[in-house]
């Protein structure tokens, strides 16, 4: 049992805002009215938020494993995690080992992660890692765009098969969610091609095209009443002059609800990359009209990373470009995968661009209920980075002086000079927090309203934006305080949120066959078994 | 090179006291650290023998004090990390010496009388290395997963060396007296490497740019091409550069000439590898 007093509260979801509110959480780790007894936190000078909820990152899995695999230069030189007495060894880093990344999630105040992409085949391994990040609850979304089986039944007009087989797959991965990357572009890879049109049909296939998935993939969402909608990473990303192709898909979506995964690198214009320059506020007009549409910035900071991605085609050109190290993974009859690692400077106008690109969108949305706080981790920079955004997101002048750092020559291709918005705290609590937890569906994060989870982060009330959301004074998971004056006091294991949509029983006899024809393993080893999730948290979708 | 008429005060002399068990991690032995510190404090520095923390004096009979030189005496073929990251002063070793000698080294100069382990001046930015018996491998390279090796400085062993000489180096010079084992320039950015004795096979295999030079025929891959035969001018000015340890490099016509290859077309790279083809004494 908790109480935080004196503590100034930045709760959204309940329309609080900064007033001095009372905290109480209970003995089962949720929010209560009052509670008796228990520890008393004397929150004074501090403010109080919902912990940090992280709508799209890349924490576990046969990709991000990959890139730590191929990335043993960071490992000499990043910040070691010594064991302790109730911590893990690791590593952090680009590419943070399991238990790192919990600590380092929770050491700034986010207490719940959604890995965004996981094939069905690497589900298994995914639980696994996922189980080994302490502290932080977790759900992960099913890669489905590229899917053969799905993307024949579509192709043959059958709608309703093509829609069990996808809730199928959702429980089979025991995920929690759709994810659409690079939309028929992964299958037609397979074929040494990319799908860069909407509207052209992908290689390999006569009907179907990219737009068709988006259309299809969406109403099987919204019909199976996930709890996210289609997470969606579109077309021709980080090419130039991508923003028509944006567009198109979000005008395919055909007004349904969707979450559009790291925008940043979908909101180009030029036409090479010379002439490469951030059209974010054609995009931001685009959600600025749309409220049922939610995103994340996907923001890229200067230094080196890793970029992973399923979208295996684009890639290969980010390896063309840099002549670095390239990882690629075929996922069988499912998608594929590239790691190239990357260094973002910001001499290089490509790079300059995207940093303010990703930084506009932020600012040009005028909802923060619209729009995220990510960077793609790994890909536009570490998730540990966070707190360098929220700075950038909150000081102007700090924005000019980055600005001052980058070629003159970049004036012309970015519109971030002429933004003098500032987030207040309130818009940052709703960005970092209560406005990803609504979208993810998750209606006891991100809210501090009596009977949500216990997660609350309490930070000392400073100028210095970046110490302060870098380094929290206490947070709180789950009733428990895990951070104290940074240090991890305790690592208590998180959940896993899993969604059950409905779907025909017949569909696994339906899949077997199909399965045994393609796939190198047994149909019967394929699903996820529950009793390999520890501490899930299913939540049923009926479908009517 | 008379490194010891370098500085003025006194060297600081290790004599191993017993050979470790195990590899024993000594990166504290370097001038950066061991001039600020007086006899006691050196004798109770931590160095690692395997994954135990022990003071340096359960290896070591220390004398003297507060110097930038350092003498080492023993067969430290266990004893790794020596010199890294030194940035002035000067090691001599008598002696056998363990792996990543002088590794990140950013200056000063490092001597071994004896053998030297792999990784010789791996990743160094600057300083020189001589090593008077045989080295292994990775010499001057780029550690796994690196973009770049060695990015200056120099680097002479006057016996073999193992695979992967110079793999990643990015700019600098490597000289190998004997031969060198497969992959001499594995991967090469920039820099130069000076084989006297040629080496195994593989020799430049994925360089992008650099130079090879080999006084020997050495066996070449098929990815390299012929260019042109002849003697380049800037063979005088790195002859020069060598002279004073004793290295001299042929570059008279009437002597013979260089056989220049471009390569790795694999790639594709813009790496030369120079071939002397000495003349046939006239009959």
């Amino acid at each position: 049992m908790l109480r935080i007093v004196n503590g100034k509260v930045y709760d959204p979801a309940n329309g609080i805002d900064g007033q001095v509110r009372e905290i109480c959480i209970d003995e089962s780790g949720r929010i209560a009215q009052n509670v008796t007894g228990g520890r008393t936190i004397d929150a004074t000078g501090m403010i109080v938020f919902p912990g940090g909820v992280d709508v799209h990152t890349h924490v576990a899995g046969g990709a991000i494993n990959f890139a730590r695999a191929m990335t043993p230069e960071d490992h000499r030189r990043t910040q070691a995690f010594i064991r302790t007495k109730t911590r893990r060894s690791g590593l952090g880093g680009m590419a943070p080992t399991t238990f790192a990344t919990g600590y380092l999630y929770a050491g700034m105040g986010w207490t719940t992660v959604n890995e965004a992409a996981v094939p069905v085949l690497s589900a298994r391994h995914t639980h696994e890692e996922l189980t080994d990040i302490p502290i932080v609850d977790k759900a992960s979304l099913t890669l489905m765009a590229n899917n053969e089986i799905v993307l024949d039944l579509l192709e043959n007009g059958e709608y309703e098969r093509a829609k069990h087989a996808v809730a199928w797959y959702v429980w089979a991965a025991k995920s929690y969610g759709i994810k659409a990357v690079n939309p028929g572009g992964v299958a037609a890879w397979k074929w040494g091609h990319d799908a860069k049109q909407l509207t052209s049909p992908i290689a390999g296939y006569n009907n179907i095209t990219p737009g068709t998935i988006v259309t299809q993939l969406a109403r099987i969402c919204e019909e199976l009443n996930l709890p996210h909608p289609i997470h969606l990473h579109c077309n021709n990303l980080g090419a130039p002059g991508n923003i028509a192709t944006t567009i198109d898909t979000l005008k395919h979506l055909e007004g349904r609800r969707a979450h559009i995964a790291h925008s940043q690198y979908h909101a180009y214009g030029g036409d090479g990359w010379e002439s490469m320059c951030s059209r974010t506020s054609e995009l931001a007009d685009y959600f600025n009209s749309h409220p049922q549409l939610t995103t994340d910035a996907g923001a890229v900071l200067f230094g080196d990373t890793v970029t992973i991605t399923a979208d295996g085609p684009w890639q290969h050109l980010l390896y063309k470009l840099t002549g670095r190290k390239w990882g690629n993974l075929d996922v069988e009859n499912e998608t594929g995968c590239g790691i190239v690692p990357y260094t973002y400077r910001p001499s290089n106008l490509v790079n300059a661009v995207q940093w303010a690109a990703g930084l506009e969108l932020l600012l040009l949305i005028k909802d923060p209920w619209q729009v995220f706080l990510s960077t793609d981790h790994p890909n536009g920079g570490c998730f540990w980075r966070y707190p360098e955004i929220i700075k950038l997101l909150m000081c102007a002048d700090f924005r000019r002086e980055c600005l001052t750092q980058l070629p003159a020559r970049i004036k012309k291709h970015i519109t971030l000079p002429e933004i003098d918005r500032e987030y207040t705290l309130y818009e940052v609590a709703t960005a970092m927090s209560a406005g990803p937890a609504r979208a993810l569906g998750l209606t006891r994060k991100g809210n501090l309203g009596v009977g949500c989870d216990g997660d609350v982060v309490i930070y000392h009330d400073t100028d210095d934006v970046e110490q302060m959301f870098g380094h929290p004074r206490y947070v709180i998971k789950g009733g428990e305080i895990v951070i104290e004056e940074g240090e991890i006091r305790e690592t208590p294991e998180g959940r896993e949120f899993l969604a059950r949509p409905s779907y025909d029983p017949a569909t696994d006899e339906f899949m077997k066959p199909l399965f045994e024809e393609c796939y190198t393993m047994s149909f019967e080893n394929y699903p996820v078994e529950l009793e390999r999730i520890e501490r899930a948290e299913i939540m049923e979708c009926s479908s009517e | 090179m008379n490194i010891a008429a370098a500085t003025e005060s006194p060297p600081v002399t290790f004599r191993l006291r017993r050979p470790p068990t195990v590899p024993l991690e000594a990166e504290t032995l370097t001038p950066d650290v061991i001039e600020r510190l007086s006899n006691a404090e050196i004798r109770s520095l931590i160095v690692y023998h395997g994954k135990r923390q022990l003071p340096l004096s359960e290896f070591f009979d220390v004398e003297g004090e507060r110097s930038d030189r350092l003498e080492l005496h023993g067969d430290l073929n266990k004893v790794r990390w020596i010199g890294r990251a030194m940035s002035h002063g000067s090691i001599t070793v008598h002696g056998r010496v363990g792996m990543h000698l002088g590794a990140y080294m950013r200056g000063g100069e490092i001597e071994v009388h004896g053998d030297a382990g792999d990784w010789v001046g791996a990743e160094m930015k600057h300083g020189f290395i001589r090593v008077r018996g045989n080295a292994g491998g990775q010499v001057g390279a780029a550690y796994r997963g690196s973009l770049a090796g060695m990015k200056n400085g120099l680097i002479i062993i006057d016996g073999t060396a193992g695979l992967e000489v110079g793999m990643r180096m990015r700019r600098g010079t490597i000289v190998i007296g004997g031969r060198a084992k497969d992959f001499v320039g594995l991967q090469m950015k920039g820099g130069t490497i000076v084989l006297l004795e040629g080496a195994e096979i593989r020799a430049g295999a994925w360089m992008n740019r650099g130079t090879i030079i080999s006084l020997q025929p050495i066996q070449l891959m098929p990815t390299f091409a012929f260019a042109a035969a002849y003697n380049p001018m800037f063979m005088h000015i790195l002859s020069r550069h060598l002279q004073p340890h004793g290295i001299a490099l042929p570059c008279a016509a009437s002597e013979g000439s260089f056989q220049l290859f471009s390569g790795d077309l694999a790639v594709p790279g813009k790496g030369e590898l120079f071939v002397w083809e000495g003349q046939s004494p006239a009959i």
